[in-house]
């Protein structure tokens, strides 16, 4: 797996002994919270309802064990004993004391961690699938091309300050589990009928005020001429993204603004300048990063069939379920992925304790070689698991809470803080997301359903990314009181989609009624249970979910 | 932010402490406190005052941002009339959290079973 090199570990040291003096010459009084606050967000320090908020990086979501161990660490010594993993595959901490945090980066930089990047206007953590490196559908792995950008970003001394935040996801299989639709850059890794790597590359997605699907600005960009083209594109913003209206300075708006042809012109004509310059990736270049990120030597492929793994479901119906609902195909025989739930029936999704994530770091080390991922919808992935150990693997995460066979499911919840939390939000979110949870809890039911993603925003700033959930839910304040309001049919995926708001809002205490409303609406309606949620929707429109909610017309 | 209303409710003065980030509200003695029990309940007279006494508190490094809210009081104790400094005032979310919330979610019936 990528380590960081001398120089990368050196720069973050330093950077760390930097942000020091400027919290100590902020509490000393030389720096005024104005001038502190931009030098705060660049090391990822909020301050939100309650108290300050640390946002580390996990670059494109993959942790080692001794990295886990060390966020455990953070959590017990300096926070409350846990963290909330995110949408954009970063781990957050809520109650961090300002004069902690140089303490706590410290810590951080000795297993290669930092939160550099994670707030302010700026390239924030390029991510990336979850199930890179591992998927059976993978075409290539996105991952270090990904590393790529990572490197090229990190305090890339032209684009520190940019008109406002941007955001960079990478995939690599046909089908798109990294939302790079809705991202402002989005890069979907293929090969060419030549069989050469390369990019389609997708510009001016995002959520928000002013959600957005992506623009492709090429069906296809030779591998070498990633940051050159990427910079490009980064250059075009920054000069001409507005910085007038925060509300109207995103790539998405420059875009929508002047055109796609428009933006495809300039950023051709700028690329062209830069193509050849020392931003051009050698192929050698390239392969030596892919060399970090290849399989262990020791995964290799096993037999197909496990009868350690058939007999314990034969003798464990909650292990069969497990493995039905959370686990999917490795691309090596004799292995799966597992999606480890972080949303318990009733809990809060993506919060793991201390305890759970020290599980995670011996799970990973003992079984899964040492790889953790986090998704973007707030769960964590042991990627590396051999089918005999599948077993071992459950009995440990159904001791500590963390065996939810749910992964994909209604009860698999995206939401935000919300309201509990967050300085931002008009609404709680995550006691939305546990009543929903509670209402479904039952497996049968759930397996019924099939796959539905209901994702939860506590504001419109949507980090819940709402706008692309199957069910989005959006919490806004109306007359004092929390309100909901429902949008239907968004999508993430490769046939990304923002989703329809289906009429009034709802209060908090009608809106779980509401769900459960769509839900059997859906079940009465489908052509067969092999028609998804979202599929069913595609093909009926707005009007029998409407009726179903509101009445006839 | 949300202003409190120029004229009519009670109101307190609340802020974040710059050490640690936490919520406090201004006392009676011109100090911080955790509880809003004991939070200083000022009248529109007052209120003006009270922020540039919080402001020069930002400005010493004491709170960061204080503003206003607008209270309701019972029994001499201000609770806020929006929810979101409700909220704030509790110091916490409305929902248990880490090992409180692992304890509340175990046995196993929290659990997803057949």
């Amino acid at each position: 797996m990528y380590r960081y090199d001398e120089f990368d570990q050196e720069f973050v040291t330093e950077r760390v002994a930097q942000f020091r003096g400027q919290v100590e010459r902020r509490l000393s009084g030389e720096l005024t919270e104005d001038q502190f606050k931009p030098l705060r967000l660049m090391n990822g320090v909020y301050l939100q309802l309650h108290s300050y908020m640390l946002r580390i990086a996990v670059p494109y979501g993959t942790l080692n064990p001794e990295q886990m161990r060390m966020l455990a660490f953070v959590a017990r010594k300096y926070d409350r004993g846990y963290g909330h993993f995110t949408t954009r595959q970063n781990l957050q901490f809520h109650w961090p004391a300002l004069k902690d945090i140089p303490d706590i980066l410290a810590d951080l930089a000795g297993v290669a961690m930092h939160a550099i990047q994670t707030s302010g206007n700026c390239i924030r953590n390029v991510t990336a699938d979850h199930f890179a490196g591992a998927a059976a559908d993978e075409v290539v792995d996105p991952r270090p091309y990904a590393e790529i950008l990572r490197q090229w970003s990190s305090l890339h001394p032209e684009f520190i300050f940019l008109p406002r935040k941007f955001k960079i996801a990478v995939t690599g299989a046909e089908r798109d589990r990294a939302a790079i639709q809705v991202h402002d850059i989005g890069l979907h890794a293929t090969r060419d009928t030549d069989g050469r790597l390369g990019f389609a590359v997708y510009v001016g997605g995002g959520l928000g005020r002013t959600p957005m699907i992506a623009h492709k600005l090429r069906d296809f960009l030779p591998e070498t001429d990633l940051l050159s083209y990427v910079e490009a594109i980064l250059r075009v913003y920054n000069l001409f993204g507005r910085r007038d209206n925060k509300y109207k300075a995103r790539i998405k708006i420059l875009v929508h603004e002047a055109g796609e042809a428009e933006i495809r012109r300039q950023v051709e004509a700028e690329w062209e300048r830069i193509r050849h310059s020392a931003l051009a990736l050698p192929e050698d270049e390239i392969r030596r990063i892919q060399a970090y990120f290849a399989l262990p030597t020791e995964l290799q492929p096993r037999p197909a069939e496990s009868v350690v793994l058939d007999r314990a479901r034969a003798a464990n119906p909650r292990l069969d379920t497990w493995v039905k609902q959370n686990t999917v195909a490795h691309r090596l025989s004799g292995h799966a992925i597992a999606t480890v739930s972080l949303k318990p029936i009733g809990g809060t999704p993506g919060d793991a304790t201390a305890e759970q994530m020290e599980l995670l770091a011996d799970l990973a080390e003992r079984f899964g070689h040492g790889e953790i991922r986090v998704s973007h919808e707030q769960n964590l992935i042991l990627p590396h698991l051999a089918l005999d150990d599948l077993p071992a693997v459950y009995e440990a995460l159904e001791q500590t809470g963390l065996a939810t066979a749910n992964a994909g499911l209604i009860t698999d919840i995206i939401a935000c803080p919300g309201l509990d939390y967050c300085a931002l939000a008009n609404a709680r979110s995550i006691p939305i997301a546990q009543r929903i949870s509670e209402r479904f809890s039952d497996y049968a039911r759930q397996a019924e359903v099939g796959d539905l993603k209901i994702k939860i925003s506590g504001c419109i700033n949507a980090c819940g990314h709402h706008h692309v959930g199957h069910i989005g839910i959006l919490g806004v304040e109306k007359k004092g009181e929390e309100f909901y309001q429902l949008t239907l049919g968004g999508s993430g995926d490769e046939r990304t989609s923002i989703g329809e708001i289906i009429g009034k809002g709802f209060s908090s205490d009608e809106v779980v009624d509401a769900v459960e409303t769509l839900v059997d609406t859906y079940l009465a309606k489908r052509e067969s249970a092999d028609e998804d949620f979202l599929a069913a929707y595609r093909r009926l429109g707005q009007a029998p979910f409407k009726e179903a909610l509101y009445g006839a017309a | 932010m949300f202003k409190a209303a120029k004229s009519g409710p009670a109101k307190t003065v609340t802020a974040n402490r710059l050490d640690n980030g936490l919520v406090v509200f201004l006392d009676a003695n011109g100090g911080w406190t955790l509880d809003i029990g004991e939070a200083r309940i000022l009248d529109d007279a007052e209120i003006d005052e009270a922020l540039s006494y919080g402001k020069a508190q930002h400005d010493a490094r004491i709170v960061i941002d204080p503003y206003a809210i607008d209270v309701e009081v019972t029994d001499g104790v201000p609770v806020p009339i929006r929810l979101r400094e409700r909220i704030r005032a509790e110091r916490g979310p409305t929902i248990a959290y880490g090992d409180a919330e692992r304890a509340k979610l175990s046995p196993p019936r929290a659990e997803a079973v057949e």
